[in-house]
């Protein structure tokens, strides 16, 4: 009744070619972004902020990343968390010797850094898929898990082996407060999101499905396998830097190489898995799962323990350990293809509702 | 017709081989490097056990259990749980024999666990990309990891054999201070060999064995001769369990069972690289490799990378088995005794 495109014509290839090619989409989009800018810096609180919305904001940059990927070159990564650690440590470094550099800049840079390692460590894509693959991406996770602990000019020889930062500037705007992090994180994963949006519609995109849907076929129609995937590879650890940067200056502060650990990589790869594999919008809902199912947890434990369980904050851990768990192969079963497949199933329905057909 | 290239794997182990001797032509004493290397092969021989569990169920399902790590962690806990609890069940006598009933009862846990994993989660996913199989395994590891701590208790317990844990000195007489070794790694290598042996015997003599080898050489063809399928999913799934247990058992007894024991199992995956994802000999010589180039890197190279590069500290073993195993991919991605896979369109 009300989601319905009747009446809308589309006579110009420019309308034809939009993103949200629906009105009452654009409406609901535009009028998100605007509750997002405008409404929520002033109604947040700084718990919210912290807790919630930057964390949020900054994994689901991570999983877009890794979505693109696995789940649109179907490239398996278990070691993603190991380029966010690159493009944190990256921006570290920039940060240190290029004092006063502009944090955008320093942003793109971490991500190229994390790009150029993301290729590296591509390269035994072209020869093997699958498993084998995620082995090799494991590979990534634990050298560099290593690297960062061990080799100390990359934490600039702090005696803890932890690195911290220093609030970030740019055009004279300190960002420090909450609000303003959130702000700024906010603007930026607008950006990344539409490009890669962008992206995945575009030719680049068309060919690293056909590699995901069969490399053979792809190879024989044409598709570059190298560069597909290579690119592939680059463009999601550019991702995951630039997400592990901001992790790093705008989230935690100061970390060590523990804050990006094999765990983290499998949280991420959870999140595209419940949200959604090969939707840009299922890393967003996949990331707000991950984060709110722990803080829900924790919420809910006095509830439980009223009703006469007997859980405390170990057992909720492993009570998020096993609905994790569950749910992944709950999702694998019933919906591959995540949370963003219901979503749109239920789009479709909505354009009938309330008559049958 | 592609052939087998064998250059770069030849070039590979010859690298290797350098490294290995590398020590000794650098002046480390014999003994402490054969101490050195045994070690390692103890080591190795653990992580065999784990691999050994990714190969069968891979042979028989062609799915790569992510979650046989976690399967070590639980039956270690169910183990060690139980040989605490027992005694003051039915008034058996603590020590061995609990632990022997324990370990019956353990089994029996990771039989119906095997059970449950293939009703629920194998087979509404028969079928599918092998990816989506893995990241199912990825979810039964943290469902496995979660609800085994849930039960049994998240400390660190211990798994007692009864053996002493003190240091054998042998070869005394041929090298300075002899070489040390402890009974319980020993134990550990015995029962493992009984344990590779009795899967041998289980697959060449008995007739379920034969089964389990035709599902691994060809599904359909199995199935149309009428082997079920699901049982042998079951079996094999049961039986990677009891590897499991075994590996839990003497993992846990070396080093206390704690939650580090599914992340440790982690390093059987290279494990299985190396040696071929379908071969048993290929797991336990790659887990011996692994093993011993561990453990000769992180006492003979890390001192020396430590030195050049200024580091802060060792830990090359947390990465030198997944490193080796992805040069390996580069030149051989079926592993030493894998099956070359061709693909068509």
């Amino acid at each position: 009744m009300f989601y319905r495109e009747n009446g809308q014509f589309k006579s110009t290839y420019r309308e034809d070619q939009q993103i949200l090619g629906i009105r009452q989409d654009r409406w609901f989009i535009f009028g998100l972004i605007a509750f997002a800018l405008l409404v929520v810096p002033y109604w947040g609180s700084d718990y919210m902020f912290r807790a919630i919305l930057i964390p949020f904001l900054i994994v689901s940059l991570a999983a877009i990343g890794l979505n693109l990927l696995v789940g649109y070159c179907g490239q398996i990564s278990l070691g993603h968390a190991a380029f966010m650690a690159i493009g944190a440590y990256a921006a570290y470094n920039i940060v240190v010797h290029f004092p006063g550099l502009n944090f955008i800049v320093v942003l793109v840079l971490a991500g190229l850094v994390s790009a150029l390692v993301g290729i590296l460590f591509g390269l035994p894509s072209l020869q093997i898929k699958g498993l084998y693959l995620g082995v090799a991406t494991l590979a990534a996770q634990f050298f560099v898990d290593w690297v960062f602990a061990r080799v100390k000019w990359f934490t600039n020889y702090s005696s803890s082996g932890g690195v911290s930062t220093a609030p970030v500037e740019m055009f004279g705007w300190t960002i420090d407060t909450p609000m303003e992090k959130y702000v700024f994180i906010l603007v930026v994963v607008m950006v990344f999101t539409l490009m890669a949006k962008n992206l995945v519609r575009g030719h680049i995109g068309r060919s690293w499905m056909a590699m995901r849907d069969m490399d053979v076929a792809a190879e024989v129609i044409g598709i570059r396998p190298m560069y597909a995937k290579l690119t592939a590879f680059a463009v999601s650890a550019f991702y995951a830097g630039v997400a592990g940067a901001m992790w790093g200056f705008l989230h935690l502060g100061s970390w060590e190489p523990a804050a990006f650990s094999i765990n983290f990589s499998l949280n991420l790869l959870f999140m595209i898995i419940i949200g959604g594999m090969g939707s840009i919008l299922g890393s967003f809902i996949g990331a707000a799962f991950i984060v709110l199912l722990p803080l829900a947890l924790s919420q809910a434990l006095p509830l439980l323990n009223n009703l006469g369980l007997k859980v405390d904050t170990a057992m909720a851990s492993h009570l998020e350990f096993m609905i994790f768990g569950a749910l992944i192969v709950f999702f694998l079963i019933v919906e591959p293809l995540g949370i963003a497949r219901l979503w749109a199933v239920a789009k479709e329905k909505l354009r009938l509702w309330p008559f049958p057909h | 017709m592609a052939t087998k290239k064998n250059g770069p794997v030849i070039a590979l182990g010859v690298v290797l081989g350098i490294g290995f001797v590398a020590p000794l032509l650098a002046g480390q004493p014999l003994g402490f490097f054969l101490e050195v290397t045994l070690g390692g092969l103890m080591a190795g021989v653990l992580y065999s056990l784990v691999a050994l569990g990714f190969v069968l169920i891979f042979k028989a399902s062609g799915v790569f259990n992510f979650a046989q790590g976690a399967m070590v962690l639980f039956a270690a806990l169910a183990l060690a749980r139980l040989a605490e609890w027992l005694p003051g069940w039915v008034g058996i006598p603590a020590g061995l024999p609990a632990l022997a009933l324990a370990f019956v009862l353990a089994t029996g846990i990771m039989i119906v666990l095997a059970m449950l994993i293939e009703r629920i989660v194998l087979r509404p996913l028969v079928a599918q990309d092998p990816v989506a199989l893995l990241m199912a395994t990825l979810g039964v590891t943290f469902f496995l990891d979660g609800f085994g701590q849930t039960i049994w208790g998240s400390d660190v317990y211990k798994i007692d054999m009864g053996i002493s844990k003190d240091p054998t000195i042998i070869l005394e007489s041929m090298f300075q201070g002899g070489i040390l070794i402890s009974k319980e790694d020993l134990v550990a290598t015995v029962i493992a060999a009984v344990l590779v042996l009795g899967l041998a015997i289980f697959f060449q003599k008995t007739a379920t064995g034969r089964a389990l080898r035709a599902v691994a050489d060809d599904h359909q063809a199995a199935q149309s001769i009428g082997i079920p399928l699901n049982r042998i999913w079951v079996i094999v799934w049961a039986v990677a369990g009891f590897v499991a247990l075994v590996a839990g058992m003497v993992w846990g007894a070396k080093l206390g069972v704690q939650f580090s024991l599914a992340q440790l199992a982690l390093k059987a995956l290279p494990v299985v690289i190396l040696g071929g994802f379908t071969s048993i000999p290929g797991a336990i010589l790659g887990g011996l490799i692994i093993g011993v180039g561990e453990k000769i890197s992180e006492v003979f190279l890390g001192p020396v990378l430590i030195k050049a590069f200024d580091l802060a500290g060792g830990g090359i073993e947390n990465w030198f088995a997944y490193v080796l195993a992805l040069l390996f991919l580069m030149v051989r991605p079926e592993g030493l005794f894998g099956e070359k896979h061709i693909d068509r369109v």
